[in-house]
């Protein structure tokens, strides 16, 4: 198997790169319970390139950088630094070696300065008593050098995401840094933040700094990268010069299925509309002013980056955000504001994005989490108790149906695979009668065979009259199950596409900033 | 590293650890106090010695259970020992002058003393239930904050002196006297237990307790009325320590400020010891009542060998964080299981 990945990925590979690279993984595998999540995955880093990583969600993007960072062993496969193999033992280790990382989730103190945390766990002493002025000299050169607008003495916790993340960045160029690794940097960025990192990484690029870059935007490969290695259900699908890439090419390396075999035909028959939006303003306006509508057995797409506005969407449907004004409508009634509590009870499903977070009890099992939003009316109640019988019975059969894997409905979920944890999210919405589904990301994470299960449930609920408000940042899913999709950029709606209006440079056209004519 | 792997599965492939897992310290632990009691005195493995552990290991068995209520949803409640002590002193406090006044009307004297102690003791876990639920204070903060409050009134109303005057039936019933050898406040424990089982097991609140310290989040998009269910541990929480304070009172036949101290700390060793996740969301209500057997049996058998009891509480302690140090082994060898 590896073997041919690596024969096929050199066809489209480069043949010329420098000497020896500084960073090498070769054949990583990385085995997580229940999931292979990354499947002997050779990747090299020469010094001075800027390697850009690009996938789907669950291709194995954050898997490699973690590997690579020293967060995770992998199970199989080695790395070379600067051609000897090393066996990192934490990001700390990495870190001395000068491979430094900055994830999507900081790793900063928000009670301490800037300066306390850009040198937590390697403080200047002097005489075993702190050397502040040294420390607060040398961070104020750091960023300086970085070009950042900070002082080192403000609190992390006072600052906004764009400054921690450079706090994260600076901290990164404390020692002396042979690879960067960054993941998704522009997202919490403004244009002109991000114009500032490109210059700081082309900078970092001219001393020899080899930086792996995460993203999936289009716009920042041709912009940054050098070469881009795309990633897919855990391997390694092609290594190419970025010259070589245009935006068609990575799409279907990155997608790469065939595509009828992933996404059922539905077929839409709109009828009355169920969910209905308008001039929705959040509190904290991350929505301004944003209409939609939902009919019944139809699937209307939400698209739009992370950060775009378009999950808060989802959210104030389900009573869960502060509104400035606007207002809700379901099945004919004002519901704005109400309750998920009444939402449940007048038939509409909310989804969330993250399994862990806001949708499962994870210690207990899956049978208490699917009739859990349930439990007050028939049959799961009787005389004011649960009635356990027909609760399993019921439970058991949505097993059935979803195949779930391992059928056991009394297993608690931390012992099932992200795929199955998806099923039994999905699983709560079927147990009632629901007219509307609110789905965010409702494919995040999961393997493909779980997709196509998840897809398919889709498209019976659809064909069976149900409206489904399907919000993803996956293009191929928005692309192929919906006949209406909306797309949002920070916070405003910015287009409505119907039907062969739907296409990907339409969608993705919207998804990011305006090119600046 | 192939060969690494193979080692770690080979050490936890083991039936013992399997065993650990599935059923946790508490069995092992009961186990090797039943050993060592007998071997150290004849007297501890007798009927008669037996049923004064199942009397003595009531008050707490009832506290404990309250305490689970709050360490399910994720929280705790360490103003259990001094819900006691009110309740002891509102219940004496309220039969004492009814006694003298009407000698006749024990019966009414009890009840209400009864309900007057029982529902003091429960106000304090409605504060409780307010405070962590209503206006988000931590059950830490909140909790310390109400075993003071409740401590100084009991001591301001009694001035720190046992309360007398309590009917002589109140002990005789509720403590003293026995139905086929068992005392009566056994037989109001097992009731109670019973009545644990079927909420946390049966009902819709029961279950709501679980996934509300299990994931709040997830609760509230179910469709949860979280802050409810929150509110009602504690003040179910608050009655089940109330109870077990005017069962206390029984025992001694006085009402007294100064019970019920080592109440938090025995409770939580009880559910800890009994498999409660102290981060919420796990515990089995009958393994509660075996934790407080459990700390019973340690505090008889030592009394039998006649070791003194200030020791005792270091035996106790030192019990509570080999369980919690237990918990997290278990934890870890359930991950190495898993593949």
């Amino acid at each position: 198997m590896s073997t041919q990945t690596l024969a096929q990925a050199e066809g489209v590979g480069v043949g010329s790169t420098a000497p020896t690279p500084i960073l090498q993984a070769q054949g990583v595998s990385k085995q997580f319970p229940g999931v292979l999540a990354l499947d002997a995955v050779d990747f090299e880093l020469p010094a001075g390139e800027v390697h850009v990583l690009f996938g789907e969600n669950g291709a194995g993007k954050s898997t490699l950088i973690q590997i690579l960072a020293g967060v995770h062993a992998p199970t199989e496969g080695g790395i070379r630094f600067r051609g000897q193999p090393v066996e990192l033992q934490g990001v700390h280790h990495a870190r001395t070696l000068g491979i430094s990382a900055v994830f999507q989730e900081f790793s900063l103190v928000p009670t301490l300065t800037i300066e306390e945390n850009l040198f937590l766990g390697a403080e200047l002493t002097n005489h075993g008593v702190l050397d502040k002025a040294a420390l607060h000299r040398q961070a104020d050169d750091i960023l300086k050098r970085l070009g950042f607008p900070l002082r080192p003495r403000q609190r992390v916790q006072d600052l906004t995401r764009a400054e921690q993340q450079m706090v994260e960045i600076a901290k990164a160029f404390r020692t002396d840094l042979s690879v960067l690794i960054l993941d998704e940097p522009t997202a919490s960025l403004t244009d002109r933040e991000a114009e500032r990192l490109f210059a700081m990484i082309e900078q970092a690029k001219s001393r020899g700094v080899g930086i792996v870059y995460v993203t999936h935007r289009m716009r920042e490969i041709h912009r940054l990268g050098d070469r881009v290695t795309v990633l897919r259900d855990g391997k390694r699908v092609a290594t190419l010069n970025v010259a070589d890439a245009d935006d068609d090419r990575l799409l279907q390396l990155m997608t790469g299925r065939v595509i009828s075999q992933v996404f059922p035909k539905i077929a839409y028959r709109p009828e009355r509309t169920l969910l209905e939006i308008s001039q929705l303003t959040t509190a904290d306006n991350a929505v301004r002013g944003v209409s939609l509508s939902v009919r019944g057995g139809e699937v209307v797409g939400l698209a739009g980056l992370i950060g775009s506005g378009k999950s808060v969407v989802g959210r104030a449907c389900f009573g869960l955000e502060h509104l400035a004004s606007g207002r809700v409508s379901f099945d004919g009634r004002d519901v704005t504001g109400r309750s998920a509590r009444a939402m449940l009870d007048l038939g509409a499903f909310y989804l969330p994005p993250d399994r862990r977070e806001e949708g499962l009890v994870m210690m207990r099992s899956v049978r208490e989490n699917v009739s859990l939003p349930w439990l007050a009316a028939r049959p799961f109640s009787r005389f004011g108790f649960i009635d356990r019988g027909s609760e399993g019975a019921q439970v058991r059969d949505l097993a059935e149906r979803l195949n779930l894997q391992p059928r056991n409905i009394e297993h608690d979920l931390e012992r099932l695979s992200g795929g199955n944890q998806q099923k039994v999210l999905l699983a709560k919405g079927l147990v009632s009668a629901v007219k509307l589904f609110i789905l965010d990301e409702p494919t995040v994470g999961v393997d493909v065979g779980t997709r196509v299960a998840i897809y398919g449930f889709i498209r019976d609920l659809c064909e069976s009259g149900a409206g489904i408000l399907l919000i993803s940042s996956d293009l191929p899913e928005i692309l192929h199950l919906t006949n209406r999709t909306y797309v949002m950029y920070r916070g405003d709606m910015r287009a409505e596409l119907d039907g062969a209006e739907i296409t990907e440079d339409r969608v993705l056209a919207n998804f990011f900033e305006r090119t600046r004519a | 590293m192939e060969r690494k792997e193979a080692q770690r599965r080979f050490e936890y492939s083991g039936v013992l650890p399997r065993l650990f897992v599935r059923i946790g310290v508490l069995p092992f632990l009961l186990l090797i106090a039943l050993i060592v009691f007998t071997a150290l005195s004849e007297r501890f493995l007798t009927a008669e010695n037996l049923i004064t552990v199942a009397r003595q290991a009531t008050y707490l068995a009832i506290v404990a259970m309250g305490q689970m209520l709050a360490l399910l949803t994720g929280g705790f409640d360490l103003s259990v020992g001094k819900i006691v002590a009110i309740t002891s002193v509102i219940t004496a406090l309220t039969m004492a002058p009814l006694a003298a006044a009407h000698p006749d009307a024990t019966a009414t004297t009890l009840t209400l003393g009864i309900l007057a102690g029982i529902g003091a003791g429960t106000l304090v876990g409605v504060v409780n239930g307010v405070g962590v639920a209503l206006f988000n204070v931590s059950p830490f903060m909140m909790t310390l904050g109400t075993a003071a409050i409740s401590f100084g009134i009991a001591l301001t109303l009694t001035s720190g002196v046992p309360v007398y005057g309590i009917p002589d039936a109140f002990g005789t019933i509720f403590s003293f006297a026995r139905i086929f050898d068992i005392p009566s406040p056994v037989y109001v424990t097992a009731g109670l237990f019973v009545a644990m089982y079927v909420l946390l097991n049966w009902t819709r609140m029961g279950r709501y307790f679980y996934a509300v310290g299990g994931n709040l989040k997830a609760s509230r998009l179910s469709g949860i009325n979280t802050r409810f269910y929150l509110f009602m541990a504690y003040v179910l929480c608050g009655a089940l320590a109330a109870v077990a304070g005017a069962l206390l009172t029984a025992r001694l036949e006085t009402g007294e400020a100064n019970i019920g101290a080592s109440m938090p700390l025995d409770s939580i060793a009880a559910c800890v010891i009994g498999g409660v996740s102290l981060r919420g969301g796990i515990g089995h209500v009958g393994n509660v009542v075996l934790g407080a057997i459990f700390i019973g049996l340690i505090q008889n058998g030592m009394d039998l060998a006649q070791i003194q009891s200030y020791l005792q509480e270091v035996v106790i302690g030192v019990l509570l964080i080999l369980a919690v140090i237990a918990d997290q082994l278990r934890q870890f060898v359930m991950l190495r299981l898993k593949d």
